[in-house]
């Protein structure tokens, strides 16, 4: 037993350095709905990617660079991957580290696509990407079914927080 | 009184406000199940040109927007090969139509078209939708989107719209078949039961704005 710990203890000091980057957390959909029905006074900014979508990768930075910049207003930005969950290890918790994504990285871990599109939004056609920017104290919610720029995300969080 | 008008007057500033940041997809609207469908004319990777109408013999179509180079579209190809070969017989053949535009998606010109088609031996029209103003029209979102036609009298009525079943990871662990459903259904004289569905998929490579 012992001899099987300790290489992983070690092998987890090794990864430390590198694990700055955001964790993946796997969740089911009714996690996702109760974060995008909560009543507070935040902006949330939730983006559905993948890392098999060209244009999904080349706007994450967008996402990224919004958060270091919202940081300390009520802005949250939650990244979804709707990449396959058996693909978690493979290509999704590589790609995170990676790149080293500082905003937090949601797996969803669910196959029905007809279900689960309008689970999340009856507007969203599934096209990806597809970003939410919404605050629900404020009752906004702006849909974006393509890919966005910096500027434009700002417009959006500007608009949901707007008095 | 006066104060609660004014109240109600900035709420509506901000509702307009906010509706206006509100942005669609450019493919607003398009076809619902039972709209008539127009006609187009669309160059295939023979050269030729396609249309509807052009095939006297069909009860219809199995429309399929796709592309070269989605993952999602790539893992339904085999798919779409397998519905043209069960369902073209028995008058519906797939139509394939590439919207993309090749200056955003390179790997979606008509020559890597037509060297798709010829590598996977397509038995089915693969066309290419240039203006992309048939993607438009019919309200295209992404690939794969699927259309079934059905024919009545002289026009074309759309029975069904949206993904071919509910797995795109793994065929064999679909447990909705959509298509092959709503194809069962027509072929019987029946209603589609379940006539429109919603799937993941790529974003049409809309041109971008001059």
């Amino acid at each position: 037993m012992i001899k099987l710990v300790r290489p992983l203890v070690l092998l987890l000091l090794a990864a430390a350095p590198a694990a700055r980057a955001q964790q993946v957390r796997v969740v089911k959909l009714p996690a996702l709905q109760q974060l995008l029905q909560r009543p507070t006074d935040t902006t949330y900014v939730v983006n559905f990617w993948a890392t098999w979508c060209k244009p999904c990768i080349e706007e994450l930075p967008h996402f990224e660079q919004l958060r270091a910049k919202y940081a300390r207003q009520k802005v949250q930005v939650l990244l979804v991957s709707l990449d396959f969950p058996s693909k978690l290890d493979a290509k999704v918790r590589p790609f995170v580290q990676k790149q080293g994504l500082k905003s937090r990285v949601w797996l969803l871990n669910e196959a029905d696509q007809n279900a689960y599109i309008d689970g999340i939004d009856r507007q969203w056609s599934g096209a990806l990407p597809f970003t939410l920017v919404l605050n629900n104290a404020r009752q906004r919610r702006q849909r974006f079914e393509q890919p966005l720029t910096l500027a434009e995300l700002e417009k959006a969080v500007l608009a949901a927080q707007a008095p | 009184m006066k104060k609660s008008l004014s109240v109600l007057f900035a709420l509506l500033a901000v509702v307009l406000t906010v509706g206006t940041a509100f942005r669609f997809a450019p493919a607003e609207g398009g076809y619902q199940v039972g709209d008539k469908v127009a006609d187009f004319k669309l160059k295939n990777v023979d050269g030729k040109l396609v249309s509807l109408g052009g095939n006297a013999a069909v009860k219809g179509y199995i429309v399929v927007f796709t592309c070269n180079t989605c993952p999602y579209a790539r893992a339904y190809e085999d798919r779409v090969i397998a519905l043209n070969q069960k369902y073209a017989a028995k008058g519906y053949p797939v139509l394939a139509i590439n919207p993309n535009d090749p200056q955003v998606a390179p790997g979606d010109s008509y020559a890597d078209m037509q060297k798709r088609a010829k590598d996977k031996h397509y038995a089915f029209p693969y066309l290419m939708d240039e203006t992309q103003d048939v993607a438009r029209t019919f309200g295209a979102t992404r690939t794969p989107h699927v259309y079934v036609l059905q024919r009545t009298g002289q026009d074309f009525k759309v029975a069904y719209i949206g993904a071919i079943d509910n797995n795109t990871e793994d065929a064999k662990a679909a447990t909705q078949r959509y298509v092959e459903d709503a194809m069962g259904q027509l072929l019987a004289g029946q209603a589609v039961q379940t006539s429109s569905t919603k799937a993941i998929g790529c974003t049409i490579k809309w041109k971008k704005k001059a």
